[in-house]
């Protein structure tokens, strides 16, 4: 199949290899649009984008919204607790609510996995846009890890990405190891066995609970953000931060000794400087973390446009 | 019980193929009930019935014991939106069940004789079938102080639980276990280790971790019933593990049994049929306690029943409002209905062959009522006249909508399934007819 024909984007399990490739390649005409002096292009105007969070964020949700700004969308944002279902409104009220209002698109982000599928299917008329739901996938995000390492590196055959860090919880590494696994890249996951959930590698990857053979030989390194309440949650994944870090974070010294010269360096932010990452190799020219953001509004404003349907390439000629 | 010694007319089942585990009786024969008991069994009986008793052709069909659950949830007292006694009691006769045992896990909690009574009293007044209270082993289901047994016990109770939660207080369990041995009944054990359940809302593995759902692993099951078969042997009392769900507590109760423990088990429709693969789409109506397994599980629980291991096939039949399913997977309430759809996911076991028929039956008849010591489950003369036929050529699909139960949530929907309750006898009355005029609980 080529192009991309649904009406939502859950996660990147869904997708085949051709509809993600040509979701980047959408991507990358709409980043010519962010680095012009008028940003916008009237791709989506007219059009209603309610951005659903039940969960906080600030950089994605900036990133959705300035994304469907830039095309020419109006956008509504509603914050609220995910756990509404307990004090009021369950989750499928608020979306129908919202659907009497005709929405075009719902970005939705949810703390609770398989909320953002229940709402697709609950809504036949209405794009929903998974921003992050539970710890099952984060799709934007992954596309914009991919592009990022498409246009870093040419492509993925031959590719070896390592993901370190608290890979149970994470939504962004399974939405990686489902994305890169498909293009072709060689994925492994890398952490403590507390941290790495049973059965990860039939996702299809390798898992490593330690970090130096996982760096070894790796293109990539993403970088999770370890979540200080984790310690703290009485789930018991490992002592202290310090120690944490010791093994698991990545500095200097380490790239030196293990990691190739030109390895690549992502996060999906926000970063624990000293934690998972020193902050002369966040900093350093192994990183692309600051293009992985730039990255994202292009990847965004691609969805957005790509689940209304559109499919006029040449839309991104401005004619505003 | 003033509602069967009510004069019904007699009834003559004549010609169908009686399944009896009890008596190891297998042959087309009549059956004879008046006075609410059963009055014979055998060949030919028409000439010896009076012109006033009501003949059943069962020809071509099977007649067994009515069905008997050790383990449903009827709601009532406190959450009658789901369910009500009468309600659960016309969903069992649907379902081909006379005899149910229900959990203490209402409200207010089925903790002492008074809430006995109620319920007791509740079903009696709608004599759909035999409701037999199980009641709470500790005050307020907390685990930390016993409740009043033999009062519920005197109000009719016939074994008690904290099912719906474990008992984590090793030393409350053994008091409770000698206390119970000293009453004579069985303390019903839900097995799961709270700390070692960690929040997790479905078998811990591949699908949960692709699902991106916290995982229950098996061990939290494992580690409990280990740690009761010790209690068990401690204080010589019976043990029954409720909703036994994985290979590792199967094997361990068959090693039990063989070193001549009190321990027995029961397993449901619902953990022989499917695996935690069920829970794709994140379907709330798989989300249940203990939850759905792996194959190797499945397969232990189907090796269970054949070998004898597992006494009885018990729903845990478990009714939720939808307000308490349609939401967010890991919100969802556990549970799901099963009385309408136990027997018929049984006889999907015997025709795959994976069970031969009269094992499939006695686990539903009089392998839960020797278990338990209950005088039940039995179509020898003189046991109660409570009988279930079937229609073994029809089938039956499954339609939430139109359950018996309040409530629809079953992970079955849409299913069709092998054979159809014809008619169910509680008491030498006819409750429940499957087809023709007046089908229909007869209330």
């Amino acid at each position: 199949m080529t192009g991309f024909a649904r009406k939502d984007l859950l996660g990147l399990a869904d997708l085949d290899a051709d509809e993600i490739r040509h979701i980047l390649d959408v991507a990358d005409q709409f980043r010519d649009v962010n680095l012009r002096p008028i940003k916008k292009v009237p791709t989506l105007r007219g059009k209603s984008v309610v951005h659903l969070f039940l969960e906080p964020s600030t950089r994605t949700r900036t990133s959705f919204d300035i994304a469907a700004k830039r095309l020419s969308a109006d956008t509504f944002s509603i914050t609220g607790s995910s756990s509404s279902a307990k004090k009021g409104e369950t989750l499928l009220d608020t979306a129908r609510n919202l659907v009497a209002m005709h929405p075009d698109i719902i970005v939705v982000r949810h703390a609770l996995a398989g909320g953002v599928r229940m709402l697709a299917e609950a809504l036949p008329e209405t794009s929903i846009v998974n921003a992050g739901d539970g710890a099952c996938e984060h799709p934007t995000q992954g596309l914009l890890d991919l592009l990022t390492v498409r246009r870093r590196l040419g492509g993925f055959d031959g590719r070896t990405v390592t993901i370190v860090g608290d890979i149970k919880h994470s939504r962004v590494a399974r939405s990686a190891i489902h994305g890169f696994s498909k293009l072709g890249a060689k994925v492994r996951v890398c952490g403590p066995k507390t941290l790495i959930p049973p059965g990860i590698e039939s996702l299809g990857c390798e898992s490593f609970d330690r970090l130096e053979p996982a760096v070894r030989g790796a293109d990539v390194l993403m970088m999770l953000r370890i979540q200080q309440e984790r310690i703290h949650l009485g789930g018991h994944y490992f002592p202290s931060i310090r120690e944490y870090s010791r093994r698991y974070g990545v500095n200097r010294d380490k790239l030196k000794r293990w990691a190739r010269r030109d390895v690549v360096i992502m996060h999906p932010g926000p970063i624990n400087r000293g934690v998972e990452l020193e902050p002369e190799v966040a900093d350093g020219g192994w990183s692309v973390i600051l293009d992985q953001v730039e990255n994202g509004v292009a990847v965004r404003m691609a969805v957005l446009y790509l689940v209304l349907g559109g499919r006029r390439t040449a839309a991104t000629e401005g004619r505003a | 019980m003033s509602r069967v010694s009510e004069s019904h007319r007699p009834i003559l089942i004549r010609g169908g193929r009686v399944l009896d585990p009890a008596s190891g009786r297998d042959e087309v024969v009549d059956v004879y009930l008046a006075d609410g008991k059963v009055q014979d069994v055998g060949p030919r009986l028409a000439g010896q019935v009076g012109r006033k008793a009501e003949r059943v052709d069962a020809k071509g069909h099977w007649v067994m014991p009515g069905f008997v659950d050790l383990h449903t949830h009827l709601r009532e007292p406190g959450f009658e939106y789901k369910e009500t006694i009468a309600t659960g009691s016309a969903s069992a006769v649907a379902g081909g069940f006379t005899t149910i045992l229900c959990m203490a896990n209402t409200k207010p909690v089925n903790d002492t004789g008074t809430v006995t009574r109620y319920m007791v009293d509740a079903a009696e007044a709608c004599g759909l079938a035999r409701v037999l209270p199980i009641g709470a082993v500790s005050k307020a289901l907390k685990g930390e102080e016993l409740a009043e047994i033999a009062d519920m016990l005197e109000q009719g109770a016939v074994a008690v639980s904290d099912d719906g939660y474990p008992i984590m207080n090793a030393h409350l369990m053994r008091r409770a276990l000698e206390y119970c041995a000293t009453l004579g009944i069985p303390l019903i054990v839900h097995e799961e280790d709270i700390n070692l359940a960690a929040g997790g809302v479905m078998n811990e593995g591949p699908v949960s971790t692709r699902l991106g759902l916290p995982g229950l692993t098996w061990a939290a099951e494992d580690v409990m019933v280990a740690r009761d078969i010790v209690l068990a042997e401690l204080t010589g009392a019976h043990v029954h593990v409720a909703h036994v769900s994985t290979a590792g507590a199967i094997r361990m109760i068959r090693d039990a049994q063989k070193r001549g423990l009190r321990v027995t088990t029961e397993v449901t429709p619902h953990h022989f049929t499917l695996t935690d693969e069920a829970v794709e789409g994140y379907d709330t109506d798989a989300r249940m306690a203990p939850p759905l397994r792996f194959e190797r599980d499945r397969q232990a629980c189907i090796e269970g029943l054949r070998d004898g291991t597992i006494a009885a096939i018990a729903t845990d039949h478990a009714p939720h409002g939808s307000h308490e399913k349609c939401i967010e997977f890991e919100l969802a309430l556990m549970g799901v209905v099963g009385l309408e759809t136990s027997f018929g996911l049984t006889m999907r076991l015997v025709e795959a062959g994976e069970l031969p028929l009269m094992t499939a039956v006695r686990a539903l008849t009089s392998g839960p009522c020797r278990a338990f010591g209950l005088p039940y489950g039995t179509l020898g003369v003189g046991a109660p006249a409570d009988v279930v036929v079937v229609d073994p050529d029809a089938s039956t699909t499954v339609v939430p909508e139109k359950l018996e139960s309040k409530s629809g949530n079953t992970p079955f929907k849409g299913w069709t399934l092998p054979t159809r309750i014809a008619r169910t006898i509680f008491g030498g009355r006819t409750v429940y007819l499957g087809d023709g005029p007046g089908a229909g609980v007869v209330r």
